[in-house]
């Protein structure tokens, strides 16, 4: 018994240290919330959590005086008691109390994080994004600045952020863990929400948040990542204004990289657009707008940001995303692909 | 009546099986199905968990890694847990009561066989061209652009073994309404056959939701319609409604049976009467109710606005209560009891806290805004399982060595079912507790990796090494099965001592009549009632007389196998296979043939008589 209870002991601080070890990552916990929507659910994580652990060490106390003091001795038969009215009573009314506890601010809160009216105000100077989930890659769209980016969210800090998510296939969901908790791209309708980017704390995560897919799409749904890029809005501002600058698809400067732009005209601009401004109906744009490719980083969501990867993934998509609808639609020979990769490095629109 | 007790060779036994419309014999059939499937589906979570063990691993691809997710939650909910809690319903509730049998034998078997015709017909799967991928809620967009046949005989599958599902359900609602012992009123069933009699409802009013979903999925795949096309005016989330209309009381018929399992071992072992016996029943009832009201949480982030969310956020916290005072009135009955730990009472107990933490992250997630952040993520996978496993499968595995004497006769060894429990139980929190935080750090749940950096390596290593102990328990389990069966130490009627209910008051295993004269039940514990006054039996309610007794039939295995043939001829006409259409048409011909043969024929069942029954009793004194 003794060495049982020792053994229990080491496998309780085990699983102490681990929790204490920390709350994950501050660019993807959600118990590192940097930002007003994570702030709200991060609260109802904890009052939640407060109450429930007060219910558990109730039961395991009762628990544990059970089975150390009624084990059987002897053959003698228990009393055989019906029940107890007051103490039904007690367990009824008590735990009907705690969850109005929980329940009150839980639909303040849902109806706080569902408050969209900004979006529809006419004159209403809110950031407003059209998020658009492909089989594993985003769009981002900014109908009020008239500029389109992929993979790369780019929003101000301090301020809320509206959003309008749709699919444009199968059914994704949008999330950000770090800044709030997600809402998913339906086939059918647009679902509204907004959410809030903490300048300080982005700072603490580096200025990236990591972005994820939360609905099974199909293979790659666990490489269906993007990123979040947060910035000041003087940032912001400068950023949407060197986006727009690009009006014409910006001419390659070095040699191979001319190349590359030649056969990309050729074999890919069909899918992928290299200006900001996309006049392509949302439904049909079939690939990530590669403006700012260059600036991005990740490559396909998932791939360090570099020539070498880039190549990589140009070789063989299908490797690095299995079922991603870029496989097999073009056929480019290694040297080609050198080309292409160089200049697609070179999509930059900042100084 | 020695015409029945003789042995019989391989072939006959097999034969009895096949035609059996036997509530113990149907009771082991569903154990010996369930069993197998938990075998298949425990061996596709352990395949997931070495895929998991590592980042960036590549033991299986992406799209196979779906394919086993999918078929792990649809093997594990329809053709384990299903089968298993089935299985100790057929076994012990019919006994409970106090009747011969349920109440259409015919229609019992019928159901075990259309369960697993569909079961075996959703396997195959794998053995053509790939099983089904879009997860086991088959969300309607994706199961739509799911390639292959996979999906196919997801529906299809589902679909004939719901159909035994649903029949079987009727059938125990009928038995427990109309089959009842003289004397054993609603209020003095025990709680195990209230919870199947409240499941059975809910089998009742929640499968043919399942079924209208699935029907409509089957015509869009195979037929060419449009429910669920987008682009032509269809709606996908409509499916997601009609499949958690469904879905969540499934979890309450998997998880009320545990309860009343758990409701008998805590009476038994602590020698005491259960706790507040009238409020357990109106606990089973309301959640039972409640169970219908809470669908859309499954739904927070599908986007049906606050209104809803917040609608439904209160009434799943509501269930918290019910839940509550069973779990106190557990605590209360083993309060002032004189508590033994067998085997099963050591599920029972450790069910206490596991299936508590289950409890209160499901109070959590239904918190609406805070299961934004919780929805889809690895902290549901760890809540799920704790529900499902701290709750029916520590129910399925207590129930197991608890029932084994009653229905083979014979008691699996204590010691290794100790060894099971602790090896089960130290795998079970080693493998889930850790998820809770691998989903709060932000991992999504049915990812077929990670990449390194995140933060998940460490975690996801101790969650797959805790999946091996499962593993060694479930295999000290099977060994013990075999040991049992091989030693075959036969027991008395009431081997554990301290038997409550009227099954206990039979001979283990029961005569395939059961009860000789059906019993005088006195009161709640009516076995228990007797035993106190010092009687060896149970107070007969009529006199000796002629038993009649269904005839056994071979029809159900032809109906369902019929339906089995059928949905082959329906998946491959999608390919345009000329043989399709004559397939599906021989199909349905066996199952309608087989109906038409049943309602023709006159089947007016035996009669066992009076001095066979008396000759019995004789035998039995010559022996002893």
């Amino acid at each position: 018994m003794k060495r049982l209870a020792k053994w229990r002991l080491i496998s309780i601080f085990a699983i102490l240290s681990l929790i204490l070890s920390g709350c994950g990552e501050p660019f993807l916990s959600t118990l590192r919330p940097a930002g007003e929507v994570a702030d709200i659910q991060y609260d109802l994580m904890k009052l939640s959590t407060l109450i429930m652990v007060g219910v558990i060490v109730v039961v395991m106390v009762i628990f544990f005086i059970v089975l150390i003091k009624f084990r059987r001795k002897d053959e003698k038969i228990p009393k055989q008691v019906e029940g107890s009215h007051k103490l039904e009573i007690i367990w009824t009314v008590i735990p009907i109390l705690l969850l109005l506890l929980l329940a009150v601010p839980t639909v303040s809160a849902t109806f706080k994080l569902a408050d969209v009216k900004e979006m529809d105000k006419k004159d209403s100077d809110a950031l407003v994004i059209n998020v658009r989930s492909n089989l594993y890659w985003w769009e981002f769209e900014y109908p009020g600045q008239g500029i389109v980016t992929g993979q790369d969210l780019v929003v101000p800090t301090d301020e809320k952020v509206y959003f309008n998510l749709i699919s444009s296939d199968v059914k994704h969901s949008f999330w950000v863990p770090a800044i709030g908790g997600k809402l998913d791209t339906n086939t059918e309708n647009v679902n509204k929400f907004w959410l809030e980017f903490d300048s300080a704390k982005a700072k603490e995560a580096g200025d990236l948040f990591y972005g994820k897919c939360a609905e099974l799409c199909g293979p790659s749904h666990a490489l269906m990542d993007f990123k979040v890029k947060t910035m000041s809005r003087d940032d912001f501002d400068s950023w949407v204004a060197d986006m727009k600058d690009v009006e014409e698809p910006k001419v390659a400067e070095t040699e191979s990289a001319q190349r590359g732009q030649e056969i990309f005209n050729k074999s890919c601009i069909g899918c992928h657009a290299v200006t900001p401004a996309n006049a392509t109906p949302p439904e049909a744009r079939r690939a990530p707008n590669l403006t700012n490719f260059g600036e991005r980083s990740r490559i396909a969501g998932v791939l360090d940001h570099s020539e070498e990867d880039l190549k990589k993934w140009l070789k063989d998509p299908e490797k690095y995303k299995p079922g991603n609808l870029m496989t097999g639609s073009y056929s480019l020979t290694d040297e080609q692909i050198n080309d292409v990769a160089e200049y697609l490095m070179g999509l930059k629109v900042q100084e | 009546m020695s015409t029945y007790a003789q042995k019989k060779g391989f072939g006959a036994t097999i034969w009895d099986y096949l035609t059996t419309v036997d509530h113990k014999k149907i009771a082991i059939l569903y154990l010996i199905a369930g069993g197998f499937f938990f075998v298949v589906g425990g061996l596709e979570a352990v395949f997931i968990r070495i895929q998991l063990a590592v980042p960036n691993n590549d033991f299986v691809s992406a799209g196979l890694f779906n394919e086993i997710i999918t078929m792990h939650g649809t093997t594990m909910i329809f053709l384990a847990a299903m089968p298993l809690v089935f299985a100790f319903m057929n076994a012990v509730m019919p006994l409970q009561i106090g009747a011969r049998d349920v109440a259409f034998p015919f229609v019992n078997a019928l159901g075990f066989w259309l369960f697993f015709f569909g079961g075996v017909f959703l396997n195959l799967s794998w053995f053509f061209d790939g099983a089904p991928d879009a997860g086991w809620t088959s969300y309607a967009s994706l199961a739509m652009a799911s390639k292959g046949h996979g999906v196919d005989f997801y529906v299809l599958g589902l679909q004939i073994s719901g159909i035994g599902t649903l029949i079987g359900g009727i059938n125990f609602l009928v038995t427990i309404i109309n089959m009842r012992a003289p004397g054993m009123t609603y209020m003095r069933m025990p709680l195990f056959t209230w919870s199947t009699f409240v499941t059975s409802a809910l089998i009742l009013f929640a499968f043919p939701p399942l079924t209208v979903g699935l029907v409509l999925m089957m015509f869009d795949r195979m037929f060419g319609s449009n429910f669920f096309v987008t682009t032509m005016g269809g709606n996908t989330v409509i499916w997601e409604h009609l499949f958690w209309i469904f879905g969540h009381p499934e979890v309450y018929i998997l998880v009320l049976p545990a309860f009343g399992i758990f409701s008998e071992i805590f009476a038994m072992f602590s020698r005491k009467r259960l706790f507040g016996y009238s409020s357990m029943v109106f606990a089973t009832v309301l959640i039972g109710f409640l169970g219908f009201m809470v669908w859309a949480h499954h739904m927070f982030t599908t986007g049906l606005g606050p209104v809803a969310n917040a609608i439904f956020a209160v009434a799943t916290m509501a269930i918290g209560v019910p839940t509550g005072i069973k779990i106190f009135n557990w605590l209360l009955t083993m309060w002032g009891g004189s508590v033994k730990f067998t085997t099963p009472m050591l599920y029972a107990l450790a069910f206490i806290p596991s299936f508590i933490a289950g409890g209160v992250t499901g109070v959590m997630l239904a918190s609406a805004a805070a299961d934004y952040q919780y929805h889809d993520t690895y902290f549901v996978v760890a809540h799920f399982h704790y529900v499902i496993v701290g709750g029916v499968v520590f129910a399925i595995l207590a129930g197991t060595h608890l029932y084994w004497p009653k229905m083979f006769g014979t008691m699996l060894n204590d010691t290794l079912g100790k060894i099971t429990f602790w090896l089960f139980f130290i795998g079970f929190h080693m493998t889930f507790f850790i998820q809770h935080f691998l989903g709060l750090w932000g991992m999504p749940r049915r990812v077929f990796t990670y990449l390194p950096g995140q933060g998940f390596e460490t975690s996801n290593l101790i969650s797959s090494l805790g999946a091996v102990f499962m593993s060694l328990a479930v295999l000290v389990l099977l060994y013990n099965v075999i040991m049992t069966s091989v030693k075959n130490v036969r027991v008395g009627n009431d081997p554990w001592g301290d038997g409550r209910t009227l099954e206990w008051a039979l001979p283990s295993p029961p005569p395939f009549y059961n009860f000789k004269q059906l019993p005088l039940v006195r009161g709640l514990d009516a076995y228990w009632l007797e035993k106190m006054e010092g009687k060896k039996g149970m107070t007969p309610a009529e006199p000796l007389g002629d038993i009649h007794m269904p005839n056994s039939s071979f029809l159900p295995f032809v109906i369902a196998f019929g339906l089995f043939v059928a949905a082959f001829g329906a998946l491959f006409n999608m390919d345009d296979k000329a043989w399709s259409v004559p397939v599906l048409i021989i199909g349905l011909l066996i199952t309608f043939g087989a109906m038409f043969l049943r309602s023709v024929k006159d089947d007016h069942g035996f009669h066992i008589h009076k001095e066979d029954l008396m000759e019995d009793d004789n035998d039995k004194g010559a022996k002893a």
